[in-house]
């Protein structure tokens, strides 16, 4: 990490509550983070504590009922449809269900064809742009030639995050949202996807937001960690800081939670 | 209270194996009639008080072994050779209503992979479970069933409120230690648990293990096999390991012989996608298996993970590899020897340190 760290998105009081009355729910309360260029920031809790609503809101997919997101220092505008696909263009995701974030209408060509399009690249000649594709196709382990014409749906779990990522490299984003991208498929898959995301940040330089329940995960793959409980933070650091010597108890359960290998996996605890 | 369920229960086997399966054969017929042998000759035995579990990645055939260990094949799904001797009592040539009848529940119990979408979601819990016991027993009262599923929920701790509530009021973690306690209601042998906690965060997911280590010690059931990805969830709960990869099994052991000696190469590269949050485990490097399993339609004539391995020989690729026996009761599927194997890790860690 360099070390000055410019400040590439940050919020200030970010709320967001659903529902009125008797049955009001604060999801996300008064949150105030800031993420730093080129780090990779993970952000842990236990299902219901608000990680994805937080991340709807970061990506500006939900309204914002209280408080400010900024993006490089500059308050961030969606008013109009135009100013949000130029957001879109800095901040891009990779969500938890493979099989729910592809259009099944649209084959493969089209999907990666979009991106293409999106970076301006409208007008460049079709074989540049299947060069393009075969490019992001081989970075993440698929063959570009055995992908044309197939759909989304045809692919296992594993392969269609793994074009998932294809797309984020083709975009090229400025920071990249990760949802969850590894708890729906198995062990195995995982490591590859940890591995290319990972070797992606580094070719681009893109900030990564990394949401997971599982702290392990968190551990192997982030500079910084923030703890969230019931929609606040409770905790945040540097890795080894947070996970090797948690403060907050709530830390600590959830470091507990995780089964072991090593160490006692001590069961009582729940 | 619990014991006045167990004393309900008829401990029927002589020996202290309960389920044991000899070289069972199943496939599934696709529309095309092309055949897929997703288990091929699995032989495994589980003894009473102990636990199996089953790990591989997806589409190596763990849940069509799951499906076929209890016997009861409908189409798609169809039996070919091999016995499953549960109790002393073969089933595996069992009339399908048979099955249902009498062991499925009563021998066996299974837990799908998303057990949480098996709960109606227009009947409360306790209307649930009156259908799972009336089918088993016509002339069960109300009372009794009752009396059964609160004994039942209160010895696993789960609320006894839970039984008058629909499934859209619980959260995800309670729907499923529901379905493992409906399971479990008419005290079955052996519990199959297919991914059970493989859609839930980890707090809940260590309320499910919780409970089901609890179910061999309040004597509820007699053995589990477990099956997942998770390779220290594996290493937590069971005292045995089984590694399948395209529908065989390539390694048998105990579980700290799978998970920190792994003999078959396969097993080995599954040991390293484990990701666990203890010191040192930052830089340790993930190792992935690159590549996908074999397509089951026509599978290798010799070892089948010979495209993907990294010790392949010129001969894995013709000759069908055995089951082989190694030191320590243990058992794996590779062409070379123990100490082969052994030696390539280590010259494969001595380059990595470099």
């Amino acid at each position: 990490m360099p070390d000055e760290k410019k400040l590439c998105l940050s919020t200030s009081g970010l709320t967001k509550v659903f529902g009125f009355g008797r049955q009001k729910t604060v999801a996300v309360d008064h949150v105030d983070i800031h993420f730093y260029e080129g780090e990779v920031a993970s952000i842990v809790g236990e299902s219901g504590s608000g990680k994805t609503t937080l991340a709807k809101m970061l990506l500006g997919l939900i309204s914002i009922t209280e408080g400010e997101v900024y993006f490089q220092g500059k308050e961030r505008d969606i008013s109009t449809q135009k100013k949000k696909k130029e957001y879109w263009k800095n901040i891009q995701a990779i969500f938890q269900d493979p099989y729910s974030s592809y259009n099944i209408f649209r084959n493969i060509d089209t999907v990666l064809l979009d991106c293409i399009h999106m970076r301006g690249g409208r007008h460049l000649p079709h074989a540049k742009k299947v060069e393009m594709m075969a490019e992001a196709c081989g970075f993440v382990n698929l063959k570009f030639e055995e992908l044309t014409k197939k759909y989304p749906f045809e692919l296992s779990g594993g392969q269609m995050q793994r074009l998932m990522i294809a797309r984020i490299f083709l975009l090229n984003p400025k920071i990249l949202v990760a949802d969850e991208p590894t708890s729906m498929i198995d062990a195995c898959s995982r490591a590859t996807i940890l591995e290319m995301l990972m070797q992606l940040r580094k070719e681009i330089g893109m900030t990564v937001i990394f949401i997971t329940h599982d702290i392990g995960l968190a551990y192997y793959v982030s500079d910084t960690v923030h703890i969230m409980e019931h929609g606040k933070f409770v905790e945040s650091g540097s890795a080894d800081e947070v996970i090797l010597h948690p403060k907050e108890a709530y830390t600590q359960r959830l470091i507990s939670d995780v089964p072991k290998i090593y160490e006692e996996w001590d069961l009582s605890t729940v | 209270m619990s014991n006045a369920i167990l004393e309900v229960r008829e401990r029927t086997t002589k020996n202290n194996v309960i389920l044991e399966v000899r070289e069972l054969t199943t496939k599934w017929v696709t529309r095309f009639k092309e055949d897929i042998c997703a288990v091929d000759h699995v032989s495994l035995k589980v003894e009473e008080g102990k636990s199996l579990g089953i790990a591989g990645e997806s589409g190596c055939g763990k849940s069509t072994l799951a499906l076929s260990l209890m016997g009861y094949y409908f189409p798609p799904l169809h039996y070919m050779s091999g016995e499953i001797i549960i109790a002393g009592r073969n089933i595996s040539r069992m009339d399908p209503d048979e099955v249902r009848k009498s062991i499925l529940g009563k021998e066996i119990a299974y837990i799908p992979q998303s057990a949480m979408n098996a709960l109606n979601p227009t009947q409360k819990i306790i209307h649930f479970i009156e259908d799972v016991l009336q089918a088993h027993d016509l002339y069960i009262t109300k009372k009794d069933i009752y009396e059964r599923a609160r004994t039942v929920f209160e010895t696993l701790g789960l609320p006894a409120e839970v039984l008058q509530k629909y499934p859209v009021e619980l959260s995800g973690g309670m729907k499923q230690r529901t379905v493992i306690a409906v399971s479990v209601l008419l005290l079955p042998q052996v519990l199959i648990a297919d991914e059970p906690s493989s859609a839930l965060d980890v707090t809940s997911q260590k309320m499910v293990i919780k409970m089901l280590r609890q179910l061999m010690e309040v004597g509820f059931i007699s053995s589990l096999i477990f099956i997942t990805h998770e390779l220290p969830l594996l290493y937590n709960v069971t005292d045995d390991i089984m590694v399948m990869y395209a529908g065989q099994i390539v390694e048998e052991g105990t579980a700290k012989q799978a998970v920190f000696d792994p003999l078959h190469p396969y097993s080995k590269g599954l040991m390293g996608s484990i990701i666990v949050p203890e010191q040192g485990q930052r830089d340790v490097k993930l190792t992935a298996i690159p590549g996908v399993p074999p397509n089951l339609k026509n599978p290798p004539t010799g070892c089948r993970f010979a495209e993907r391995c990294k010790y392949v020989r010129p001969d894995c690729k013709v000759i069908p590899v055995g089951l082989y026996e190694a030191y320590g009761g243990r058992a794996y599927r590779c062409i070379l020897s123990e100490k082969e194997l052994r030696d390539a890790y280590l010259r494969e860690a001595k380059k990595d340190a470099r």
